[in-house]
């Protein structure tokens, strides 16, 4: 990359650029500036460890996550049972490694579908405006006012019965409107631009131009926002489980392992049974919003935050 | 221009905009960007309309190409009236009309590469092959003087003037026969100006275009036209041949629009005719005649008739009712 670079800044005036060298888009700028991000690089290595621990669980775990022993509750930390047991007996260690599946499939899954929710009706708002442009606003704006943990609580209380499926789509429905809001924003910036009147101007359809011209220039806001997102989420999960109304046990959550600790004789004795779950939720959600942060910076280079 | 074809005409065109106000988000009045604007324009030619800023010129522009629905009037480009055809109907005619913009660095998708911009409306068109496509792309890029490499570049490695360069390629990628320049050389440095210019006096010959050439620049009008259109508040206000409207200019607003030119000549005496006040607001024009408030020759009819355009010898027409009909158009 070094070399690249240098050769770059060598240009021949008179060539004006016209190297035969490959020319760099927007995005591959973008990229560039972004691997120099030393935070962010560090976020990227943290998070990959945690997606390998995920990948492999059945190899790393020591035991079944779920399997319970009423003869060996809250156990000390043992070299049958390297971070103890909880309140029914079940491995700490191996629940905190399938932990690692729950939060970042539920993280992932809950950005992506808000995703495509918030840049769906964002686009159809800001592109068309109007009325479908009023009506979405005033929906987002519906959910925007309701508050959000006593809507998911109200939400999750009536359904009873939830699984992990259920309940990303329950956080992506609540999710969805600041992310819209974004994209409508981002949209109607472009809307005035006027390679957006040369593309009418050459009779393009309407889904040619959200989908050549508005959606590659609003690509930034999308993915540093979606990032951001996803650590957002895995909060939500945390907290919602540890409050036990998130993904119910015995299915190992980082939420689930520390609400299993919430005694006073647990968190004493056993520190080695809620500080983990703690450690992983912390430097998880840190690196992805390492890496959201050096996104923002390789995307739009021009502001400070 | 008499026995041309004409390839446009213009008749009593109007683009209002609504005002919005209040809590129910109601129409509280309009702006009349373009206020019963007629004009022919001959196959061939170069018409230059000038104007200051917010006399409606770009809005008239963008009318035209369909880009704005107009609010009331006909354009009836080639025989048929496209003023009120379906955005199905207008694809297949909007390969024959173009647009080059005034902004070299907004009128270019960022994220698409230079091969990719000007390749679009063939694909848009689906006209051609691949390999046809390709070639043609290069075939364009050498036309406009730039070097086939520059296929595979992005927007944000060109100069403004170079960007114009491409503006123009992909306008001219569907061969039009009109093409409209919004302000096309206003936005770059004087010496490229002249380069730009240049190069759509060349191509005109090569492709047969008609300009409308939208500017404020009176010099640059003068360069490039064959006849001057002169706005005013989203009025025509005088058209006619570039020379009569140079030489022998008849509404108050154009003499006193010339006379603000700067002549490099230090020995020439001219009597510089200062214009009083602003230009009103196109929401709340002046009754009568637009240019009543601020014209030195007006009388109290101004201010009550609305002056139409007259024929004044030569192809020259005024809207001012300083004179007086030979024969209406």
């Amino acid at each position: 990359m070094e070399t690249d670079l240098q050769k770059n800044l060598n240009l021949d005036p008179k060539n004006n650029g016209m190297k035969a060298e490959k020319s760099l888009s927007p995005f591959q700028l973008a990229m560039r500036r972004f691997l120099k991000n030393k935070l962010a690089i560090i976020g990227i290595v943290i998070l990959s460890v945690f997606v390998l621990v995920a990948i492999f669980a059945d190899q790393i775990a020591t035991h079944d996550p779920i399997q319970y022993n009423m003869t060996n509750i809250e156990g000390k930390a043992s070299s049958e049972h390297w971070l103890g047991t909880d309140r029914s007996g079940r491995d700490n260690f191996s629940r905190l490694v399938y932990g690692s599946r729950i939060s970042l499939t539920v993280g992932f899954s809950a950005m992506l579908f808000t995703v495509l929710i918030g840049v769906t009706l964002g686009s159809l708002a800001g592109y068309y405006g109007g009325k479908i442009d009023s009506l979405i606003m005033r929906i987002t704006d519906l959910m925007l006012i309701l508050p959000f943990l006593l809507f998911v609580l109200t939400i999750i209380a009536i359904l009873e019965r939830i699984n992990i499926t259920i309940f990303i789509v329950i956080i992506a429905m609540t999710s969805w409107p600041n992310l819209t809001r974004i994209i409508r924003a981002t949209f109607l910036s472009l809307r005035e631009k006027e390679f957006i009147l040369g593309a009418r101007s050459i009779g393009a359809s309407d889904f040619r131009i959200i989908f050549k011209h508005f959606l590659p220039n609003a690509i930034g806001p999308i993915i540093v926002n979606a990032t951001l997102m996803m650590a957002t989420m895995i909060i939500i999960e945390s907290g919602l489980s540890f409050i036990g109304f998130g993904i119910p046990q015995p299915t190992p959550t980082w939420g689930n392992m520390i609400t299993e600790a919430t005694n006073l004789r647990m968190l004493e004795g056993n520190p080695e049974a809620w500080l983990p779950p703690g450690l992983a939720i912390l430097l998880t959600v840190l690196s992805i919003n390492f890496i959201g942060d050096g996104l923002r910076d390789a995307f739009d280079p021009k502001s400070n935050y | 221009m008499l026995g041309k074809e004409k390839l446009l005409e213009v008749r009593n065109l109007k683009k209002y905009f609504p005002v919005k106000g209040g809590v129910l988000q109601r129409t509280i009045g309009h702006v009349k960007a373009v206020d019963d604007v007629s004009f022919d324009l001959y196959e061939g030619e170069t018409l230059g309309i000038v104007g200051e800023s917010g006399s409606g010129k770009s809005t008239l522009g963008r009318t035209l190409l369909r880009l704005l629905d107009p609010t009331d009037g006909q354009i009836i480009f080639q025989g048929n009236d496209i003023s009120k055809l379906s955005n199905r109907k207008m694809r297949p005619i909007r390969k024959d009309m173009q647009m080059v913009f005034q902004d070299p660095f907004a009128s270019l998708n960022p994220r698409m590469s230079v091969g990719e911009i000007i390749e679009e409306p063939m694909l848009v068109q689906r006209t051609l092959t691949r390999k046809e496509r390709k070639d043609k792309v290069i075939d364009l890029l050498e036309k406009v003087g730039l070097s086939p490499e520059a296929r595979t570049k992005y927007p944000h490695e060109f100069s403004g003037g170079q960007r114009q360069r491409i503006g123009i390629a992909r306008a001219l990628t569907m061969n039009p026969k009109f093409i409209i320049g919004d302000e096309p050389v206003s936005a770059l440095d004087v010496s490229v100006q002249s380069q730009v210019l240049n190069l759509m006096e060349d191509l005109q010959d090569d492709f047969n275009l008609t300009y409308l050439f939208i500017a404020h620049d009176l010099g640059v009008v003068k360069h490039i036209s064959d006849r001057v259109g002169v706005m005013y508040l989203g009025k025509l206000a005088e058209i006619g041949p570039k020379h009569k409207i140079y030489d022998n200019p008849l509404h108050p607003y154009t003499q006193a629009l010339l006379s603000s030119v700067p002549v490099p000549d230090v020995e020439r005496k001219r009597e510089k005719i200062k214009l009083q006040g602003e230009l009103p607001s196109p929401s709340n024009p002046p009754k009568g005649c637009v240019f009543h408030t601020r014209c030195p020759e007006a009388h109290e009819r101004c201010r009550v008739e609305i002056p139409e355009l007259i024929h004044q010898g030569e192809e020259q027409y005024v809207a001012c009712h300083l004179y007086t009909s030979e024969s209406d158009i």
